[in-house]
């Protein structure tokens, strides 16, 4: 490790936390009915996963091994605190659009996780990375998810009408059931172009 | 503020049918699609996150009233639900172990990853917004984790089955899961506007 670059096409391709690890699995799902809210939350995670991860990783000589979990969850819950007030002072619509799904970015498997797997292990600079990479994968993850949802239940884009009025909307698309199809077959087109490769 | 407490009954089965964490929330997607391959480990997962559950919505219930809002520092709930909730695991894990081997056999390897379970953190900061009553807020608790419990066997039963059916090489694995879900959802959707709370 330690070549920036490297550690950040890392997480945004080789192991990209939806499409390939299939962790942080709640709010992939529940706040994709628009892009921008597929933005806002990616954003938001990925500045608690940047911090946390610094932290973690500065902090992971001072921990002691046994109580490290609890240690970390506390670091993390701080970070998403710090968030939450940011988004409610100066995006309220975003807030308001997230809602339930802000207090729980603590109980994010990838912050966790990427806590467990690298910060702990590695030093602060690459750990910043990581979580770049990591934050950038799950928020394009995120976007691509709403796009395709937002188009097809709303005929908007980012908000904006791009289909004529005449088109039906899906609306199935923007409920829940469609945030399950939409990531299941994203995931078996994916995998039919990488077992194409492989092959 | 005043507390709120609905019709009990009704709390209950919106709770499970209507407003399913898994099938409309969203809540507790990691364990519902990670430990759904066999009924019989799905109906441990929703046992124990029964138990967890309910349990958690009291103890923050008194966290939050007792403490948090007596201090003042009700913004620091976040924090506070997450260690409690992570404290409350180890000891029921404890517990379990020492007064009832036999139920830690059946429950014991669920018992830590319910803390990651995101529906346990969900369901307590619900009870804190809607300011429900101590009543109301285990039986939310308790709904809520019979839904998950409800819909984890479901599909647990399901891709038992599916198992054995020729899949299209992509779709192997997570894909037809998610696919599965999404006609669950979609049947449990069905549910929508039985119950008004």
């Amino acid at each position: 490790m330690g070549n920036p670059i490297k550690i950040i096409k890392n997480g945004i391709v080789d192991e990209n936390p939806t499409f390939r690890q299939v962790i942080g699995m709640c709010p992939t799902l529940a706040v994709t009915s628009s892009a921008i809210n597929g933005i806002g939350m990616g954003l938001s995670t990925a500045a608690v996963l940047i911090c946390s991860n610094v932290v973690i990783s500065l902090l992971r000589k001072i921990i002691p091994d046994k109580v490290r979990i609890p240690a970390f969850v506390v670091v993390i819950a701080s970070f998403v605190t710090i968030v939450q007030f940011l988004l409610q002072a100066y995006v309220p619509f975003l807030n308001d659009a997230l809602g339930l799904y802000i207090p729980l970015i603590v109980v994010n498997c990838i912050i966790l996780g990427r806590a467990e797997a690298f910060a702990s292990k590695n030093n602060a600079v690459d750990s910043f990375f990581d979580g770049i990479g990591m934050g950038l994968g799950f928020t394009v993850a995120l976007t691509v998810l709403g796009l395709v949802r937002e188009f097809l239940g709303g005929g908007t884009l980012f908000g904006i009408a791009v289909l004529p009025e005449a088109f039906p909307d899906t609306l199935m698309m923007i409920m829940s059931p469609g945030a399950f199809l939409t990531l299941g077959v994203l995931m078996a087109i994916l995998n039919y172009f990488t077992n194409k490769k492989s092959a | 503020m005043a507390q709120v407490q609905p019709n009990l009954i009704m709390l209950v089965l919106f709770a499970i049918f209507v407003n399913n964490y898994v099938l409309s929330q969203f809540l507790g997607i990691c364990p519902f699609l990670g430990v759904s391959k066999k009924v019989e480990t799905a109906a441990g997962m929703g046992a124990a996150v029964i138990f967890v559950m309910s349990l958690a919505s009291a103890v923050t219930y008194f966290v939050y009233n007792l403490i948090l809002v007596k201090l003042g520092i009700e913004y620091l709930y976040n924090i506070a639900f997450i260690l409690v909730i992570a404290a409350l695991v180890q000891l029921v894990e404890m517990f379990i172990k020492k007064s009832s081997p036999s139920l830690y056999q059946a429950l014991g390897v669920y018992l830590p990853l319910i803390t990651t379970n995101c529906a346990v953190l969900g369901v307590a900061v619900v009870n804190m917004q809607k300011n429900y009553t101590f009543i109301a807020s285990v039986l939310n608790g308790f709904g809520g984790a019979v839904g998950f419990a409800l819909a984890i066997i479901l599909f647990a039963g399901i891709r038992e089955r599916i198992e054995f059916n020729s899949i299209p090489k992509p779709f192997q694995g997570f894909p037809i899961a998610l696919v599965t879900a999404t006609l669950m959802s979609l049947a449990f959707l069905g549910f929508q506007g039985l119950i008004k709370i």
